[in-house]
């Protein structure tokens, strides 16, 4: 092999140059989104719970915000949920009446999986 | 002359009486067509419309009183330039609210005065017409609202208002909003606002902002044109009233008393 002692090395540096970020990482877990639910508006609550289950919020609370967006259009302003409770169709005055600390709430998962949300730019956060 | 094209001629008569009555069929079913397209208003629902009696408007104070309150409440910035103005509500000469009326030896009174303009929720908008991405619509109460989520900014709604009453946000009007309403958004850069005729105030069964707060004097009345029994109805059969460039066929939903 011509050169060998010069392409070894530069491999060894290559192979540590890729793996370096995880083997930098390794062992160190990041640490996990944590919302808060402590506004004085949930403390409030005797039964704390949103609009639907925790699960489907979780899962679905894009699309379900995605649907309210239309509110204006077709006038219809009342949710009906899953047990058949009414809402008024609001993210500024039925979501952050409650989630009022959208900096802990809100920002907390979207920060941890770079989502980009542009919310914000008309619907004012309640400074909590 | 034979017998067989006696027979024709026979039936070329049927058949051009059988096209002629159909012809005059689909005409007529492309009027009703027009007639029930989503843009007419003359349907049994209700139709908003506001009247403004400027005889009421006297003092420098009854202005600013309708339009602090609406500009308060929709969060509308005030960016202290008339380049970058954001107007929901606002006042206009004479000459400018009624261009086509003007003329060199009009009152004194009228020709000084301020007029409170406003969005006119018009029967035929222009601005929905134009919009691509139908982010201004008309609803079947007759008031042309918009969905800021699909405003793109394009701005053709500008160009086809006669009115003016819409505004272009050229820069993040969040910094000149001087008291934050939390019950109602704001707006963004890029996207046009205007008058939505307090449509959520309507829809908890309040009058809008404007006419709340010179309730007073009721210098501003607002009601359904629809319903013969409501006050902007009752005040139109009995007082003459003129709307801002009737000759433009957009049927204006804002009357005023002069």
């Amino acid at each position: 092999m011509y050169d060998g002692n010069k392409i070894i090395t530069g491999l060894i540096i290559f192979a540590c140059l890729v793996t370096f970020p995880f083997l930098y990482n390794f062992g160190k877990a990041n640490a996990k989104p944590d919302p808060k639910l402590d506004t004085p508006v949930i403390q409030q609550m005797k039964e704390k719970r949103c609009i639907e289950t925790k699960e489907f919020m979780r899962a679905n609370h894009m699309q379900l915000l995605d649907e309210w967006r239309e509110a204006v259009r077709d006038g219809k302003r009342v949710y009906v949920n899953s047990s058949g409770e009414s809402y008024k169709i609001s993210l500024q005055n039925t979501c952050l009446k409650c989630h009022s600390n959208t900096k802990e709430f809100c920002d907390e998962c979207h920060d941890y999986m770079s989502v980009k949300i542009y919310c914000w730019d008309c619907h004012i956060r309640v400074k909590s | 002359m034979s017998y067989e094209l006696k027979a024709n001629r026979r039936q070329f008569f049927k058949i051009l009486g059988i096209s002629a009555l159909s012809g005059a069929g689909s005409i007529s079913s492309l009027f009703a067509l027009t007639q029930h397209s989503s843009l007419s208003t003359h349907h049994l629902g209700k139709r908003w419309a506001m009247v403004v009696d400027m005889g009421k408007f006297k003092t420098e104070e009854d202005y600013k009183r309708c339009i602090d309150a609406c500009h308060h409440i929709h969060n509308v910035p005030d960016f202290g330039n008339p380049k970058d103005e954001i107007k929901w509500i606002w006042t206009a000469p004479y000459k400018n609210a009624f261009p086509e009326q003007e003329h060199e030896y009009i009152r004194d009174d009228i020709k000084n005065k301020p007029f409170m303009v406003l969005c006119n929720h018009c029967d035929n908008p222009s601005c929905v017409r134009v919009c691509p991405t139908k982010a201004t619509f008309k609803r079947q109460d007759g008031i042309v609202a918009m969905d800021y989520h699909r405003c793109i900014g394009c701005r053709f709604c500008m160009a086809a208002c006669p009115y003016g009453s819409r505004s272009f946000n050229w820069r993040d009007p969040q910094p000149f909003i001087k008291e934050k309403n939390i019950e109602y958004p704001m707006r963004t850069k890029g996207v046009v606002e205007k008058c939505n005729f307090c449509e959520e105030r309507l829809a908890e069964g309040l009058p809008p902002a404007c006419v709340e707060a010179c309730k007073d004097n009721k210098a501003l009345v607002f009601g359904d044109l629809n319903n013969p029994d409501s006050e902007v109805r009752k005040i139109l059969s009995s007082r003459y009233a003129i709307r801002r460039k009737p000759e433009l066929g957009t049927q204006p939903g804002v009357y005023y008393i002069v």
